[in-house]
């Protein structure tokens, strides 16, 4: 087993020191309080600053513990915002897809529709924004169990049925999820409704934490091809913009 | 085949935006820079145009990057920029004379006094459309000419120039010192107070008002024109039109048809309704102004109302006080409430713009008690800009005896559902979002597209328009009178807040 990482270290004796006194710290006090480089705790500042762990004074330059370690066990990223990092990836991929968008994030274990654009054909449509959808049987809430093994390990017992085609044994459900990590995003035929088929890929934010689902909706023929699994090229468009909203959001490697 | 893409530049009041479009009129990539805001006394408001041309050099060759792209698959370049915004610079050295005074800046308010008391000041109204306020560019190119010593002369022997932000950042694209050139467009133009809305040239009688040099000013040109290649930046790429941001916004919504009208939601909101070949004068304190010109066809005129500060409330909340700590989080705030509580905040920061037009108004806060919370105060914040476009949609209703029966918006804060609702209910009628919230630049992509023959014409165009959302109304009417009254009475308080100079 790997010893213990040294910058995580240091990263946490930053904080310890933040946390007391004035709270209130230049790099130079840090960096002589703890025995480092001034570059070494230059470099960690950064990275804590980057991940909203600590903040930087405008004018002194001196740093404190951010907002974000306050709210740790709340979202990270507020709905709202995450609607508005991706309105303009949504609006794209709908226009290319010709389907309807959804981007949804988890809520009680369901999914909680946060953002939602049109099927680009001007019909009469209701913008859905607010409403639950159930996680097993639908591409984003695949999405959002997949990558969140608590939330996966709270279904038990006989799952909702929708239509025929409803994943309802929890085992069943737990290899789907495994398929989706491995290839990245999710489907759903006919699961949730007849004649409906859907596509969802995960938002990462920093780090590669998984914050949202964006997918899209339609008519099963013209979401799937003849041999009833997604176009490809549908979902190489949803993966890509998926990716578009995480890289705006800070998650380089994806 | 090569795809080929058209390139956009916003350059807004908070950043400036590089984006990618591919024929569909979908955005293909994005790159965005913000600009500091310098607030260097009460009233005012700078930026530093060189950052922004700074920005503008980072970021363009980031959005071709991020497409996968070379410079020689941009078919063409677009420009729309915030207006009125005023940069005077040296032409010899590039460098710009102090910072750009911004469209928000109050400081020639004195000026605009002593201006609207000269006999000749009926003049200004007549000719360029506009009434005589602060938030145009003139007082400002004044003002700076008075108050640096030896700089009219310079202008005179146009040794300085002048320009808004699209002439600006031509002139740095196609050369700066060495050979750029020095035009803007007529919707940027006919900000000015300079420009003759009928001849779209420069007033010699306006110029002699506002005692404004003509050897400082840009060549006039139609919005969709090539006015040259880029020198530097993306060199060879063809700059192929400009226009005005909420101008833009009006033809990125496809609004080509007299009648049709989109508001913007930015920084400010501005409500546009074009008004075909003819210039129409309002009775109810909305500008005319030029919409767009297409090469050599006539100009297209539009009726405007303006709304000063819609978001940049939102981002006053966020950044002036530190209640919230993203613009959208105002909507998770303002919904842990279910009303305003009987609180109402009015943002007359730079006086208010239409149907007042009240440049000594100053913004308020009313109908405090101990029951207010900054959720309530969130929703107020919301709301502000609902009763606003209200307020200008009535106006627009009033001046062409028609009832608006939707509205089309765009801009950033059409991401907030809590507020979009909130204007359906204020307006009672629906709501409606294109499939392109970046429609200033989707405009000045389509103007720059059509000028270099990359979209065929204005019907093609049209096609692309797509409902992304809609929102209908559902105000009890006997609540929204109620509503509308007290926004009413907390908008008088707010007048006469600046006292005159005795
Ligand atoms: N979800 C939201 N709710 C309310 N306001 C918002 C939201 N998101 C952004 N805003 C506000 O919208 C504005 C940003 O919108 P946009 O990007 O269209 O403006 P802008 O282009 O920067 O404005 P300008 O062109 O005038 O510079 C900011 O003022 C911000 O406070
Ligand atoms: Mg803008």
């Amino acid at each position: 087993m790997p010893g213990p990482v040294q910058s995580i270290e240091r990263a946490a004796a930053i904080l310890r020191l933040l946390a007391r006194g004035s709270g209130r710290l230049g790099v130079s006090e840090i960096a002589g309080s703890l025995g480092l480089a001034r570059g070494t705790a230059h470099g960690i500042l950064r990275t804590l600053h980057g991940v909203g762990f600590v903040e930087q004074d405008e004018e002194t330059g001196k740093y404190r513990l951010g907002a974000a370690l306050l709210h740790l066990g709340t979202s990270y990223l507020d709905v709202n915002e995450l609607r508005s990092r991706a309105i303009n990836w949504a609006d794209a991929l709908a226009a290319r897809s010709g389907e309807a968008v959804r981007i949804g994030t988890p809520l009680d274990g369901k999914v909680l529709v946060v953002h939602h654009v049109f099927r680009p054909d001007d019909t009469l449509q209701t913008l859905d924004v607010g409403a639950l959808l159930p996680a097993h049987a639908t591409a984003l809430g695949k999405v959002l169990l997949a990558y969140d093994a608590g939330a996966a390990a709270a279904l038990h017992g006989e799952l909702e049925p929708f239509t025929r085609r409803t994943t309802t044994v929890p085992r069943e459900l737990a290899r789907m999820l495994a398929e989706v990590r491995d290839m990245g995003w999710a489907a759903e035929v006919e699961e949730m409704t007849v004649g409906e088929a859907g596509v969802a890929a995960p938002i990462r934010g920093q780090g590669g934490l998984v914050v949202g689902a964006m997918g899209i909706t339609g008519a099963v023929e013209r979401i799937c091809g003849p041999g009833g699994r997604p176009k490809p090229t549908l979902v190489t468009g949803v993966r890509d913009a998926a990716r578009a909203v995480s890289r705006d959001l800070g998650a380089s490697r994806w | 085949m090569v795809e080929r893409y058209v390139m956009a530049v916003d350059q807004g009041t908070t950043s400036t935006r590089c984006i990618l479009f591919d024929h569909g009129g979908r955005l293909v990539s994005v790159t965005q820079r913000e600009h500091k805001q310098h607030f260097p006394r009460p009233g005012w408001v700078e930026h530093d145009a060189m950052e922004i041309w700074r920005n503008l050099e980072r970021i363009a060759p980031e959005a071709v990057a991020q497409a996968g792209a070379t410079p020689d698959q941009v078919a063409a370049l677009g420009i729309a920029n915030q207006r009125e915004t005023t940069v005077l610079w040296d032409r010899h050295t590039g460098r710009p004379i102090g910072h750009a005074i911004v469209w928000q800046d109050t400081r020639t308010d004195r000026l605009v006094d002593e201006l609207a008391a000269h006999p000749l000041a009926d003049l200004v109204r007549e000719r360029c459309g506009l009434p005589l306020a602060t938030y145009f560019s003139a007082p400002r190119i004044r003002w700076m000419l008075d108050n640096r010593p030896g700089l009219r002369e310079r202008a005179e022997r146009g040794d300085v120039l002048f320009g808004t932000m699209e002439s600006w950042l031509i002139w740095n694209l196609t050369g700066g010192p060495e050979g750029g050139l020095h035009v803007t467009d007529v919707t940027n133009a006919s900000r000015t107070l300079l420009m003759n809305l009928t001849t779209l040239d420069w007033d010699d009688e306006l110029l002699a008002f506002f005692g404004v040099p003509r050897a400082m000013l840009p060549r006039i040109r139609p919005s969709t024109e090539t006015y040259g290649p880029a020198r530097r930046v993306l060199p060879g790429v063809r700059i192929a039109a400009a226009l005005g941001d909420q101008q833009a916004a009006l033809f990125g919504q496809t609004c080509f048809a007299p009648g049709e009208a989109k508001c913007t939601y930015g920084t400010g909101a501005f409500l546009l309704l074009n008004t075909g070949n003819e210039p129409v004068r309002s009775a109810h304190g909305l500008l005319t102004t030029v919409g767009y010109q297409i090469g050599s066809e006539p100009a297209v005129y539009a009726l405007e109302g303006s709304i000063a500060i819609t978001g940049a409330l939102v981002q006053w909340f966020r950044d002036g006080l530190g209640i919230i700590g993203s613009a959208p989080e105002i909507e998770t705030l303002a919904r842990t409430v279910d009303d305003n509580g009987g609180c109402y905040i009015v943002p007359a920061f730079s006086g208010l713009f239409t149907p007042y037009w009240r440049s000594e108004a100053r913004g308020i806060i009313v109908g405090l008690t101990s029951y207010i919370t900054k959720g309530h105060l969130a929703r107020a914040v919301l709301e502000a800009t609902g009763w606003q476009t209200r307020e200008v949609v009535d106006a627009m209703n009033a001046d062409s005896g028609l009832a608006l029966k939707a509205l089309k918006v765009d801009g950033g804060m059409t991401a907030d559902n809590l507020l979009m609702q909130f204007i359906s209910d204020v307006l009672n009628v629906p709501v409606i979002r294109p499939m392109a919230a970046e429609t200033v630049s989707l405009g000045a992509a389509y103007a720059a597209g059509l000028a270099v023959g990359y979209w065929p014409d204005l019907e093609g165009l049209r096609r692309n328009w797509h409902r992304a959302a809609q929102w209908l109304p559902a105000m009890d009417p006997a609540r929204r009178e109620v509503e509308y009254d007290n926004w009413r009475r907390a908008v008088e308080r707010t007048f006469d807040w600046i006292k005159p100079e005795s």
